[in-house]
Parts: structure tokens; sequence; C-alpha cells
């Protein structure tokens, strides 16, 4: 009975099919390490954000006058609504640490060359669509960095020359960030930027398994395959991966829960003191800090003492990340088996991207200028020396099956 | 049916036509939702003036209003701030309010007013809309033994004078502005009115 109904269903739509492409028949590298948990667990924690998310949207007030008072009413009076709400402001954290550990990986075992140039590019995308999400989810609570936080960064577009001031108010919809800002960023961050992240990581899984996964060994394991035209060195993704990815997921939701239950405020990383102030439009707090997600790109902006120039920087910091498919001129994919040269620059990008996400979360003086100034240099120097390195590194050999 | 033989130019023709009208209706369909991002007719109504009290500022002490949103600043200078303005001239970006778009007319001198000891600013940032903090004291510990008294921004580090002019080597490019005002009355400012009505 059970069958004949599953078999009704496959008749007009095709489950099984899918089922086979994606996980039961979709041959795998079999040699995946730690650093290959990150992008299902991804998937884990945007769910998560999600059903939060549609949860935290149904006691929440956008507007200027209850917004603060809302939130704080989701915390005390709702039940388990200061659960939820820390759920998705930690998992807000968690998200970028999973995703700058993902895209670590990628580094490290060129998973973004030839022909996967398409998944980084979806991937960096995916980076940029968060940012976004993220920015504007720190508005909602509307607590004293919400507010200030949006102001600088609305006005970063205001110093593009000649459109910018026309751009920020379009932006706002008003002369300063306030109760209309307020309600197009609930908009766009209930509706409209989780629609994007969806079919952008639509996008990612597609180019992923049309073109197959790399591994921790840059070896293609298409070019060797049995009789059958399965690769020798790769396994089903269901069961065997599967299963090692909800291992992965269960030691992750273990550190998730910890942090949700003993640390909730992340040492005021992840929820900063002064956002337990009500937005006043009168009084910038005494140090402003963005949150530490975007602090390494919030040191680039303030490493340059120059309005536009700063804008500009930290927005090449991001934009210099689609081009790394090409920039990256050695066909040789994982560290494993390239230059010395290739390990050290690669070391030094991420001493100065963890350097940079430090000083930015500090106050300006003249030390944090400087090796704000240094950790930048660092910073676009990767790309520079990259492009370099990569076009005159002796590799050594890589092995034709995977070790 | 008969056999027609099918004319591929005209059906190009007939294609490539209706997916450009079609692009036509397409783009201006997208004025309306771009257009209602821009601020409301509410949103641009809301700038009535505002009017400030000065007569029991005491010299020295600053007050905030809003006005449009924004904080306006209010600084009584004692005689002694005043004197010293000249002598920044050469650590300022823009000594001289030679950036038109700053300042008033009437803002256009030296001390960036219409009466010496009352400074009038907004107080936003010029770098990134921060509200700079009123720091009148001399030589604190956190700005330094030369500073003189002024307005220091805490997100980004920028440093204006008493007179809201901005110093070199900061981020922010340029002085902070002016906002239209009025003397209604002595010791009564009004905010966002440029001229006396007779």
């Amino acid at each position: 009975m059970i069958q004949k109904l599953g078999k009704w269903v496959d008749d007009r739509l095709p489950v099984s099919h899918f089922w086979n492409a994606h996980l039961a028949k979709y041959y795998v590298p079999k040699n995946f390490n730690f650093w290959y948990y990150f992008g299902s667990i991804l998937l884990a924690v945007f769910a998560i954000q999600i059903v939060t998310g549609i949860w935290l949207a149904m006691n929440y007030k956008p507007s200027a006058a209850d917004a603060f008072n809302s939130v704080e009413y989701i915390m005390r009076d709702v039940n388990w609504g200061w659960l939820i709400r820390y759920m998705h402001s930690t998992g807000a954290s968690f998200f970028f640490i999973a995703i700058y550990l993902h895209m670590f990986r990628a580094l490290m075992y060129g998973s973004y060359k030839k022909p996967r140039e398409l998944i980084w590019i979806f991937g960096v995308l995916i980076l940029v669509a968060l940012m976004a999400e993220a920015f504007m989810g720190y508005l909602l609570p509307w607590g004293q960095m919400s507010f200030w936080g949006a102001q600088v960064i609305i006005s970063l577009f205001g110093s593009i020359p000649f459109i910018g001031p026309d751009l920020a108010l379009w932006i706002r919809g008003d002369y300063v960030v306030s109760d209309v800002t307020l309600n197009r960023f609930f908009a766009l961050h209930v509706i409209a930027l989780p629609l994007v992240l969806l079919f952008l990581i639509g996008g990612h899984i597609m180019a992923l398994h049309e073109v197959g996964s790399n591994n921790p060994d840059g070896v293609d394991i298409k070019t060797n395959k049995d009789e059958h035209g399965k690769p020798l060195d790769g396994i089903p993704f269901h069961p065997y991966y599967t299963v090692k990815d909800l291992f992965g997921l269960g030691v992750f939701l273990f550190l998730f829960a910890a942090v949700i239950f003993y640390w909730p405020d992340g040492g005021g990383k992840f929820l900063e003191a002064p956002n337990f102030i009500p937005a006043d439009p009168l009084k910038t707090p005494e140090h402003i800090a963005p949150v530490w997600y975007f602090a390494p790109h919030y040191a680039i902006l303030r490493a340059i003492p120059d309005k536009f120039l700063g804008v500009l920087a930290m927005g090449s910091a991001i934009m210099i990340l689609f081009f790394l498919p090409w920039i990256d001129r050695s066909p040789t994919k994982s560290i494993r088996y390239r230059s010395l040269a290739f390990k050290i620059i690669l070391f030094s990008f991420v001493i100065a991207f963890i350097g940079l996400g430090y000083l930015g979360t500090q106050p300006v003086n003249y030390w944090t200028t400087l090796f704000s100034q240094i950790f930048a240099f660092v910073y676009f120097g990767f790309f520079v020396a990259l492009f370099l390195v990569s076009r005159f590194e002796h590799a050594k050999p890589v092995p034709e099956r995977l070790t | 049916m008969a056999e027609v033989p099918v004319n591929t130019a005209r059906r190009r023709f007939l294609t490539g036509s209706a997916v450009a009208v079609g692009a036509v209706g397409a783009g201006f369909a997208t004025v309306p939702f771009l257009s209602s991002f821009e601020p409301s007719a509410r949103a641009e109504a809301a700038g009535a003036p505002v009017d400030v009290t000065v007569g029991k500022l005491a010299a020295g002490q600053m007050v905030t209003v809003a006005w449009r949103g924004q904080p306006i600043y209010v600084v009584h200078r004692t005689p002694k701030m005043i004197e010293t303005l000249p002598s920044l001239d050469a650590q300022l970006a823009d000594p001289n309010s030679q950036v038109a778009s700053q300042q008033p007319k009437f803002a256009d001198n030296f001390y960036r007013s219409r009466k010496q000891e009352f400074l009038v600013l907004i107080g936003v940032c010029t770098h990134l809309g921060c509200a700079p903090t009123y720091r009148p004291e001399v030589a604190p510990k956190d700005l330094g033994s030369e500073w003189i008294g002024g307005f220091f921004c805490p997100c980004h580090g920028s440093k204006f004078d008493l007179a809201g002019r901005v110093y070199k080597g900061v981020p922010a490019p340029t002085n902070l502005y002016v906002p239209d005002y009025i003397f209604a009355s002595d010791d009564l400012i009004r905010i966002g009115v440029a001229e006396k009505q007779a």
C-alpha cells in the first residue's frame, strides 16, 4: 500500500531521481576531513535562523516607538521567547564563524579553482547577502548600537562621489535613520534577503553537484573510474557523509547550545552592551564598535584617513574575493602540494584577518591605526603575492589517486 | 493543413520587437518600486523650525536639541575660547570655511556663527554621521596636551575645533555643518529659518 503510493508519487514527481542524483548515488571523495563539516552546518544554521526568525516576527513590532520594548517583551513575557531570541542572535554569529571557516577551507584546498569558479562566486555572493541580512537584522532591536551602526554604514554609501548623498537618502527613506528605515529593513530582513539567500544557496549547491566536490588532496576523483563508471576514490554521499555530517552537526549544536545557555552575549561580542539602551538619535555611544563579524572590514575602513578611499578599500576587501579563481594561477589545488611561499602568505593572510577583526572592535588611537594599516596592507598584499607566487611556484608532484 | 514556408525573418522580427516592448514596459514598472524608497511626503514635511532659549546657557556650556531628527549643538563660547580660535589655523583642513556647502552665507566668517559667543552646529560628523562629543576641557589625558577644546568623534577619531572646523589628518573631510538659524530675539535662537520674516 505504502509502496504503491510511493510509486504513484514517483511517477508524477522525480523524488527518487532527486534522492539518487544528490544523495544515494552522488559520489564524493572518500577523504573528507574536519574542514568539510561546515557546508552542511551552514545549511543547518540557515534553517535555524529561518525557523527562529518566523517565531520572533510573531511578537516583534517594527516601529521606532515599539521595537525596543517588543524585544524586551519577547525576552521577559513570551513563553520561551528568550530562548528563541538567543538562538537567533547566537545563530547570526555562528553563521559567520562557519562561513569564514568554510571559506578558509576553500583557500587551503584550492576549491575555487577550475572547474569550481562559479561555486566560489555563488559563495561570495552568499557572503555579501548574508552581510546585508545581518546588518539589517542588527537594526531591528533599535538599541543604541543598532541605531548608530546603521547610521555609520548607511553614511558609507553617502561618500560615493556625485550619487552618494542621494543614494544614502534613498536607502534611509528619511533624512536620518528613522522609523521609516527600521520598517523597510524589517521587510528586507524577513522576506527579501532570505529569498535571495535561498536562491543563491540553491545555485551554490547545484553548481557543486554538477562538477563534484574537491578534496584535501585536490585530486579529481572522476579521472579514475571502475567498469561501472563509479569513481574508484568516491563513496556515495548517503549514507557515508550524511552520517559523518550528522556527527559534526551534533558537536556543533553542543557548542551552539553552550553559548545560548551560558554565554548568550558572547562577552559583549555577539550582543553589545550599548544595545541594551534604547536608540537615542541625539547621543552616540562613547565607543562604537561593529559586531565581531564586520570588525575586519571596519578596521580596514578606519585604517585609511580619507573618507571615500576608506570606503573604497573596505568594499574592495570583499570584491577582490570574486576574482580569486583568476588571481591564483597555480594548477595545483591543495596546500599539501603547494610551495612554502604559498603557506607563508596564506598564514599571513589569516593573521591579518584575525588581527583586523580584533582592532576593528577597539577604540581609535595611534597604535590601533598603525596596526590596522599594517594588517590591511597584508590583507591586500596576499592577493598580489598570490598572483606572483602562483605563477612561479614549484609545487610538489600531485598523486594520481587520493592518499 | 497546407505546407506554408516559414518566414523566419518575420518571426525573428516579431519576437524581437515583442521582447523590446516588454522590456521597456518592465523598465517603467520598476519606477514606482524604486521611487517608493524615497522619503515620503510626511518625512519631507517634518522639518518645522525649532526654538532654543540661550539666555540661561552658561558660558562654556552646550545644549543639544533635535531638529529634523538630527542633533543640533548650541554652544555658549567663553571669550577665551573665541580668542584661541585663530591660533589653530595651521592645524585645520579648511580654516577659512571655503567649502561653501558647510555653512550658510551669514556664517562664512572665522567664528562660523551670527554672534561670536553662540555657535550653532548640526551635530553629525561629516565622516560617517556619528554625533561628536563636546570636549571643552584643555589638554585632557586622552586627547593630548595640544587640545584646547573642541569636538571629538568617538566613532573614528575625527577632531573639530570650537567653531566646528575639522583638523587635518582625520577621517572627516569637511567642517561640521552650520544650519540655517536666526536670533528671533536676543536670547532665542530659531533653527531652520534662514532670514527674519519682515
